[in-house]
């Protein structure tokens, strides 16, 4: 476990003096209850660099999900600021896409009018065949490519997430934000995705966060392992490096001789 | 094939007719046979059996009051206008006929006559047409309007008119409801404030509304070419059948799934965007709920509303029949509650249809 630390110092290559991207200062999160506040986050600090793949795990309730919508804008900050390429949020916008954990898609839209509505409001004065375009692009990396019309109720639970993907990716923002993307989904199926998002990530190179309660998944995907503490009064109780080489193959992940290390560290915080 | 035929049938609500297709397609005969005979030959012999029920009801009436008058005719007028009454009734006199529920047979006379009546109306106005046509080009081009045709609708004719009465009073019921249940749908404080508002007048009766539109219009319509009553009624109509669709818009905008919600935050959709775009398509499985309600209250009311109104229709064609007191007046209102049943049940089944079509969540 030691050695395992002390390699921790190293820096990612594919990081290396890229700037922030994302910062959480003093983040509190504070739900009122008849029996006084409830204090969900309290002094949570977090930073993140551009390109940087971060997962968030934690015991269920412990604040991630909150954490996670509050960095999105769809819930209030009670105290602190989120700071996205600079500037503090205010509220929702397309720059910080999100993967909810069901897929949420339009059920009276088809594969495309639901990536295309999300084109439309990113890139207002693209032609129209342009935006079509980037919509069959992203659709078509995430493996739909023959089910462009196709409505999004008569997609299974897995394409439909495929088309979540596609649609936060279409959107060209600073940060990704996934909520527990494959937590619905079938392990076969959930595999399978998380290919999907590595590759398409792997060339935008966009920031992500994504919360999880898998720890494979999450060593899977991240440069950099969050966990968090219990609530409330949740906190970073500790971070992990995965320094695996990307591209990241899953074979090559698992058959890593590190790769029990790096798990045991987590299961062992989350165990205690 | 078969499947798309089923599929169709379905949609058009005749999916009784299902195991018949896959009868005679040869899948499994045996079973699909029986289910026939359960869900449609059953609902025939039912038909049936009411028939002969109606029947005997109809004629135990008709013997009842047939005694009665006999009785009477004995303790006024002595024992023989007993037995001049006695064979008056039997002979089928018209002067003497007991008046009461009339009987399936004579239903479907009257039926017959209201048919060859409307055969008749229709050869008038054909002819009618065909004189007036020189004038009325000749009117026309001076700029006059045409001289129409004034002599009594046939009962055809009265359908028509409810139809379009109706027509007309779901549309502006479409058009007031709707955009209001947006709005207050959309607004936590308006629809608590509008509330009281919606409760007290919902149950209001059609006959009040009637009265308050008869008011309001009177005042505000005063041209003569006008058709007042079908204003009235086409209006009352409508505020009477919207608050179904009222309520559900509104439950619908203001219940929209919080995913898609927070969609529509994300990509930062205006208000107009999001109305259109997210909330409306969202609320449209209620909205039609809504909607095929509306067109049932909005048809019986109908009825009631035009024959207080005095506006022609099926309602006003009731009316005048039970005025009227003729021998085949009562069966006369008997066919109009079939066509009104019927008509009813066909507005149902369509908005049933376009209910299903507009409903995204079946798997």
């Amino acid at each position: 476990m030691n050695a395992l630390l002390e390699k921790q110092i190293q820096v990612i290559p594919h990081l290396d003096g890229k700037p922030e991207m994302l910062v959480c200062k003093d983040i509190r999160k504070v739900y009122p209850t008849p029996k006084g506040d409830y204090v969900v986050l309290d002094d949570l600090q977090l930073s993140i660099k551009q390109g940087e793949f971060v997962s968030i795990i934690g015991h269920s309730g412990c604040g991630k999900s909150t954490l996670l919508t509050m960095i999105a804008g769809l819930n209030e900050i009670s105290g602190g600021n989120v700071i996205v390429d600079g500037s503090p949020i205010r509220g929702a916008g397309p720059d910080r896409a999100v993967v909810f954990q069901s897929p949420s898609l339009l059920p009276w839209l088809t594969a495309l009018q639901n990536v295309m509505i999300g084109v439309k409001q990113v890139f207002p004065h693209a032609s129209k065949a342009e935006k079509e375009e980037i919509c069959k692009y992203y659709l078509d990396k995430v493996g739909l490519g023959n089910d462009f019309h196709k409505k999004a109720t008569s997609l299974s639970q897995g394409m439909q997430q495929r088309v979540g993907i596609a649609r936060a990716f279409a959107l060209k923002p600073k940060i990704l934000l996934l909520d527990e993307p494959f937590g619905m989904l079938d392990s076969l199926t959930r595999g399978e995705l998380q290919d999907v998002l590595l590759d398409v990530w792997q060339k935008e190179q966009i920031t992500a966060v994504a919360i999880t309660h898998d720890v494979d998944e999450s060593i899977f995907l991240a440069d950099r392992v969050i966990m968090m503490t219990s609530g409330p009064y949740a906190k970073i109780g500790d971070e992990l490096v995965i320094p695996f080489e990307r591209p990241r193959n899953r074979k090559a992940v698992l058959e890593h001789p590190e790769y029990y290390d790096y798990r045991g560290y987590l299961m062992n915080f989350l165990n205690h | 094939m078969k499947t798309k035929s089923i599929k169709t049938l379905k949609f058009l609500g005749l999916g009784f007719l299902e195991p018949l297709i896959r009868m005679f397609s040869g899948e499994e005969p045996k079973k699909n046979a029986s289910v026939f005979i359960k869900k449609t030959l059953f609902p025939i012999a039912s038909m049936g059996l009411f028939l002969i029920i109606w029947h005997s009801g109809a004629t135990a009436l008709y013997n009842k009051e047939a005694n009665e008058r006999i009785e009477k005719a004995r303790v006024e007028q002595g024992e023989e206008a007993a037995i001049a009454m006695e064979e008056c009734i039997k002979s089928g006199d018209i002067s003497c006929q007991p008046n009461t529920l009339p009987s399936p047979a004579q239903v479907y006379a009257a039926y017959k006559t209201l048919w060859n009546d409307h055969i008749e109306i229709s050869d008038k106005k054909d002819k009618f047409a065909q004189k007036t046509a020189k004038t009325n080009a000749k009117r026309a081009e001076k700029g006059l309007s045409p001289i129409e045709y004034t002599g009594r609708p046939s009962f055809l004719d009265q359908i028509g008119t409810s139809l379009k009465t109706i027509a007309a009073g779901v549309l502006l019921a479409i058009f007031i409801a709707i955009p209001i249940g947006i709005i207050i749908g959309l607004s936590d404080v308006l629809r608590n404030s509008m509330n009281w508002l919606i409760q007290i007048l919902k149950p209001v009766s059609p006959v009040v509304w009637l009265l308050l539109v008869f008011m309001i219009v009177k005042t505000l319509i005063t041209d003569p070419d006008l058709d007042k009553s079908f204003i009235i009624s086409a209006i009352s109509v409508g505020l009477c059948a919207m608050w179904a669709t009222l309520i559900n818009t509104s439950v619908g905008v203001s219940t929209v799934d919080k995913d898609f919600i927070n969609v529509s935050k994300v990509l930062k959709l205006s208000i107009g965007q999001n109305i259109f775009k997210i909330v409306l398509p969202a609320s449209f499985p209620l909205i039609f709920t809504g909607l095929r309600i509306t067109v049932s209250v909005a048809w019986m009311v109908l009825i009631a509303i035009e024959l207080l109104a005095q506006s022609p229709g099926l309602g006003s064609f009731v009316w005048e029949e039970f005025q009227n007191g003729a021998n085949d007046s009562n069966a006369k209102i008997i066919v109009a509650m079939f066509v009104i049943g019927i008509i009813g049940f066909l507005l149902d089944r369509i908005m049933l249809s376009v209910q299903n079509f507009m409903t995204f969540n079946k798997a």
